[in-house]
């Protein structure tokens, strides 16, 4: 029972209500209707990304080259909007783009059997060099006002975005496959063990597969709004902020070693590092300082459960060494898998 | 001879046999490429990207990764200018040492991070990034000092950076002795052994005594120290200091790392391989503007190398593995 409170997604929940009282309470300004949806549009690739890449590090992989889909995608939109495309037409184009992208990275590390790690930082570099070679170091401005608002309105009478309806829609799908049903489930075991996912019948291959071409759509759907919103198409869109995404993903409990990890918990996350922006950003905290806050709020996020654990060992030496893992397990850091997060085999019972 | 050849085995021969196609290339396009000056200017862009890959390798070999170079980089470059400010006259070898103290401290940090509390490396360095290029620019901000110019700085200081012994830069030179002591504990020492135990297998290395958490955090310690001398002598040469030196760094050290043949799970790889690596980016990144390529095109092919390098070594490797099945199929049969 006291696991269960103590559950990091519960700690998130409190951090968010917390942060958005502060706001309330201190700043002027905070709690006006244009000023939450300032909030949430701010985060809305953000939260896409995190979106794209949670079910990847809950099976231990990673995807670093998100923001660099995204770029390119938008060097693409502003290139066939240039060349007088239609917009209907780009869509579907810029969504295959990255399609195709999130699949080279797939084909890299799934049918060729190399590190994620290494083939996402090369692609990193690789899609944004790309987006530089379509468009140049230029911007395409002037996208037609009939589909900004998507980007930028509200839904009628509310603060809420249109973006942040469909973040929302994207991460009701998202809980719904993760947390019910057996793709979810398989997502988990994967993570807590490649080997014997794929002993126990598990098409390990074919899901890591669809997990890098859903990221790459994603990530064509964020360049789509990133664009819109700025009205602005560059090769250098969203720079960075794959950091800012793994980030989130991990502050939300996701163990980098995958097998652990919620979409509540991601959720939390973003809310309580949109919260936290717009306040500092309220009150002129400057951008490179918050900068800081990410890092640390980063590093923090897996201290804490490390730490808790060598406490919780020293207290109950025997009871912890019991729940912890044996060293023959693949599992890359037994110290850090025994965390305090809840595991997803609580939710069930 | 033979010496000669087993240092030269394998990846680093390749990689010098590309070396050697790119500029034959460059230079039948455009002759100069390779005449005193070009020579020489090639070696100075190497030299610092090369003490962040020795520094790399010492962390990959041990499954370790460090993503926040570029911004130790930026930190200590601007370190530099700051100390010129306080006093112009500032000795070079002060500022030397202060930047490789301040490059150490952000590696103890990391290293302690990843030793002592056992968070990922990736992790770790991930969130340092932001908080040691966030300090950069908070620095540039408190104090107003947005950019630093060569007029701020000691003429000394600035000859050192551009200057050479026997037509070798003083960049290169360093780079050249770093590579050598780094290299020669690495295939020698005890502790440069232990690095690669621990790579192969943390948990094997652990029960064999090899003190993984000392060895580890003192590879992220060497490894702040050379980025921070590498701040201090990006200064030097350039010249001009702002918040944002050394940013997208990490790509192209990992990149050179990883073409050098450093494998990403540790456990295997050198630092002249890494070297080597950098100084190959570095020419393509030459050969480009000469070759007519645009100049962003250089992170297109940083990543481009680094995917080929995995690519190749991993078909390298299942035909060694294909190899050996059948060799152990007809011995048996």
């Amino acid at each position: 029972m006291r696991e269960k409170i103590l559950r990091w997604e519960s700690i998130l929940l409190l951090l968010v209500v917390a942060v958005f009282a502060w706001g309330w309470q201190s700043t002027p300004g905070f709690a006006e209707a244009d000023n939450l949806s300032f909030l949430l549009l701010d985060y809305t690739e953000v939260a896409l990304l995190a979106l794209a890449l949670l079910p990847i590090i809950l099976t231990g992989q990673i995807d670093l080259s998100v923001a660099s889909i995204l770029g390119f995608c938008s060097a693409l939109t502003g290139v066939l909007w240039n060349a007088g495309m239609a917009f209907e037409t780009i869509v579907p184009l810029v969504l295959l783009a990255g399609a195709v992208l999130g699949s080279l990275n797939a084909a890299l590390i799934v049918r060729f059997g190399l590190p994620a790690l290494a083939v996402t930082i090369g692609t990193l570099g690789l899609y944004r060099g790309l987006a530089y070679i379509v468009l140049g170091d230029g911007a395409v401005t002037g996208f037609p006002d009939s589909y900004r608002p998507f980007a930028t309105d509200t839904v009628a009478g509310s603060f809420l975005p249109y973006a942040t309806l469909l973040v929302l829609v994207v991460a009701a799908l998202a809980a719904v496959v993760v947390h019910h049903t057996p793709i979810g489930r398989s997502l988990y075991a994967i993570g807590l063990g490649e080997q014997t996912a794929r002993f126990s019948g598990i098409r390990v291959d074919r899901l890591k597969f669809t997990l890098y071409i859903v990221s790459g759509v994603l990530c064509a759907i964020a360049s789509l709004v990133y664009t819109l919103r700025y009205n602005s198409a560059r090769a250098d869109n969203a720079y960075g902020m794959e950091l800012i995404a793994v980030a989130a993903v991990l502050l939300g409990g996701v163990s980098i070693f995958g097998g652990r990890g919620t979409v509540v918990g991601v959720g939390s996350a973003l809310l309580l590092m949109a919260g936290l922006r717009n306040v500092l950003f309220l009150n002129d905290v400057t951008n490179e300082i918050q900068n800081v806050i990410n890092g640390l709020l980063l590093i923090i996020s897996v201290l804490v459960p490390v730490v808790a654990g060598l406490l919780r060992r020293r207290r109950h030496p025997v009871a912890a060494a019991a729940t912890e893992q044996p060293p023959q397990q693949t599992l890359p850091d037994p110290v850090a898998a025994s965390t305090a997060h809840g595991s997803p085999e609580e939710d069930q019972r | 001879m033979n010496r000669l050849q087993s240092l030269l085995s394998g990846r680093e021969l390749s990689i010098v046999g590309a070396l050697v196609a790119v500029v034959a290339v460059t230079t039948v396009v455009n002759p100069s490429f390779l005449n005193a000056q070009g020579v020489h200017d090639l070696f100075l862009n190497a030299s610092i990207i090369a003490l962040l890959a020795i520094g790399q390798t010492l962390l990959v070999i041990t499954r370790n990764i460090d993503l926040s170079v570029g911004s130790v980089m930026g930190l200590t470059a601007y370190l530099s200018g700051q100390l010129f400010i306080a006093d112009q006259e500032t000795p070079t070898v002060l500022v030397m040492l202060a930047g490789v103290a301040l490059g150490a401290a952000c590696g103890a940090f990391n290293g302690a991070l990843v030793a002592i509390a056992k968070v990922p490396a990736l992790v770790v360095t991930l969130g340092t990034l932001y908080v040691f290029r966030g300090i950069d620019y908070g620095w540039a901000s408190a104090t107003g000092v947005h950019q630093i110019n060569a007029a701020q700085m000691s003429p000394d200081f600035l000859a050192f950076g551009s200057g050479s012994i026997l037509g070798i830069p003083h960049l290169s030179l360093i780079a050249l002795v770093a590579l050598v002591i780094a290299g020669y504990a690495l295939h020698n020492w005890r502790s440069g052994r232990d690095l690669y135990a621990i790579g192969s297998n943390p948990d094997a290395a652990r029960l064999a005594g090899i003190p993984a958490g000392r060895r580890v955090f003192t590879a992220f310690v060497v490894s702040g120290a050379l980025v921070g001398l590498a701040g201090v002598l990006h200064a030097s040469y350039f010249g001009t200091i702002n918040a944002s030196v050394g940013t997208g760094k990490e790509l192209a050290v990992v990149a050179a790392v990883v073409v050098g043949g450093v494998a990403i799970f540790g456990g295997s790889g050198t630092v002249l391989g890494a070297v080597l690596g950098a100084l190959l980016l570095t020419t393509i990144t030459s050969a480009l503007p000469i070759l007519g390529v645009p100049a962003f095109w250089q992170r297109a092919v940083d990543g481009a190398a680094l995917l080929l390098a995995i690519s190749l070594d991993r078909a390298v490797q299942l035909r060694l593995a294909e190899r050996l099945r059948k060799e152990r199929s007809v011995r048996r049969a």
